[in-house]
């Protein structure tokens, strides 16, 4: 009887997360369009409900609507599961993000290793997308999103490496707690401000997620005037959505990484979790970072490819590791 | 009960513990499997289903598709892949050295040294690479 509570505890829960993140998502859709409508002297969406806010609702509608076309070349099996494997392992990193106090799915031991092991299994996901449409679009956009995704979650390791031989835990409230003194004080600063290296951890690790999610100017799998849409070129009506809400839930949940591991997650900007502390506090910090991210889709350009495995491989991981050891240098001399 | 009974039942108190931390994860996902196949399902029955041959095609910019997308590509994509294997299980080896690395280096920069041994065998492989040109993307 316990037992049967306990787990409908946990289905509401989950519920209750799962309908928060696509939420989310559906509103990072619109702030998208809505940004991007205002960095080009646009307006945006603003027809559907006050503002446009209803117009990611209209759209979500509409695309449940479409037909479901599976092409009669593509891999039918491995066709249906990609959406799955990909939006299935995108949400599960919630699961481990502190939103407040008590806010946490499960504040497991191993918190940030269970988020970055869990988000690599969306290049499998992009992968087993790519092969099985049996499409050249998509078989090349498959195949450079994963080269890129896999060489830059090596700098991803490595910053977030630096976060724990500070904290020396892996449990995400934890490194929450490290840096309950929030922006000012001298003990317990948010972890960018602890050191010079870190700050440089932090952009590091911040760059590094922006290719991960394939933003701009890391959007080379699915860039436009090159590859169609790159891996979900065959994906139409619902199964693109699945890939879509993804990607944008991806977004937040970088960010959402980010502000955990370097900006203080959910305490306040004051000691004593007392300004901007708790949900609040994280959700504008998250934004602030999301906005950044669709800021710099327009402003700067897209890379080469060659350019792009550069950046990752002769100046992003020297400079992880460089940073690494420094960070090992400053405890041992500061602490 | 004897000292040594007691320590192993909170042993596996211990481990049931870690264990039933899993199960909201678990349950997690399996509740984003179910939204996902429930919105398919849906889209499935409300959607229009009308088939022709060449709507079921590959789409290769608005022309007849020549032949499959099953053919050799870049041997780059190969050597991307081995050197990040390489370089991912070095990070791997890294995360226990970092999580205890606070407690450790109170006693002395012995910790250090021996990561920066790692680092540095590390940091050859790396200049081989880069000499054979194994990082150029051309």
């Amino acid at each position: 009887m316990e037992l049967l509570s306990s787990l409908i505890f946990m289905l509401v829960i989950a519920a209750a997360l799962l309908g928060f993140v696509m939420l989310l998502a559906l509103i990072l859709v619109l702030a998208e369009r809505k940004v991007s409508a205002y960095m080009q002297d646009r307006v945006g969406p603003r027809r559907v409900g006050p503002f446009g806010s209803l117009q990611t609702i209209a759209d979500a509608i509409k695309l449940l609507l479409k037909e479901d076309i599976i092409s009669l070349q593509a891999d039918r099996k491995l066709f249906i599961l990609a959406p799955y494997l990909v939006f299935v392992s995108s949400f599960a990193v919630f699961a481990a993000i502190p939103f407040g106090r008590n806010l946490i799915a499960s504040d497991i031991n191993i918190g940030i290793l269970y988020i970055m092991a869990i988000s690599s299994v969306v290049v499998l996901g992009i992968i087993m997308a790519g092969w099985a449409s049996n499409s050249k679009w998509a078989l090349l956009g498959a195949m450079r999103s994963a080269a890129q995704m896999v060489s830059y979650e090596i700098p991803l390791a490595l910053s977030i490496l630096s976060v724990i031989m500070l904290v020396g835990s892996l449990r995400m409230q934890d490194i929450v707690g490290a840096q309950s003194g929030g922006l000012f004080s001298a003990q317990n600063r948010w972890i960018l401000l602890d050191n010079p290296f870190t700050f440089l951890a932090f952009f590091i690790y911040f760059i590094s997620a922006l290719s991960e999610v394939n933003r701009t100017p890391f959007d080379l799998p699915e860039a436009e005037s090159e590859l169609v849409a790159g891996f979900h070129t065959e994906y139409s009506g619902m199964r693109f959505a699945l890939f879509f809400l993804a990607e944008y839930a991806n977004m937040f949940a970088v960010s959402a990484i980010a502000v955990t591991l370097f900006l203080g997650g959910w305490s306040g900007i004051l000691p004593g979790y007392t300004f901007l502390n708790g949900v609040p506090g994280f959700v504008i910090k998250v934004s602030v970072l999301v906005f950044v991210i669709m800021w710099l889709r327009w402003t700067l350009p897209r890379l080469r490819v060659d350019q792009l495995m550069s950046v990752c491989w002769k100046y992003l991981i020297p400079i992880a590791f460089f940073n690494l050891i420094g960070v090992g240098v400053w405890i041992l001399i500061f602490d | 009960m004897t000292t040594e009974d007691m320590v192993k039942t909170s042993a596996r108190s211990k481990t049931e513990d870690m264990l039933n931390e899993y199960i909201p994860i678990l349950i997690l996902t399996i509740t984003a499997a179910l939204f996902a196949a429930i919105n398919l399902v849906l889209s499935h029955l409300l959607g229009p289903r009308k088939s022709s041959r060449s709507k079921l095609s590959v789409y290769e910019s608005g022309m007849k598709p020549r032949g499959d997308a099953r053919h050799r590509f870049s041997i780059k994509f190969y050597l991307i892949a081995m050197v990040f294997i390489i370089f991912d299980i070095e990070v791997v080896f890294l995360y226990p050295w970092a999580l205890i690395f606070r407690q450790y280096v109170a006693a002395g920069p012995f910790i250090l040294i021996e990561m920066l041994v790692f680092i540095g065998i590390l940091v050859l492989g790396y200049i081989y690479v880069w000499k054979k040109g194994g990082l150029t993307w051309d």
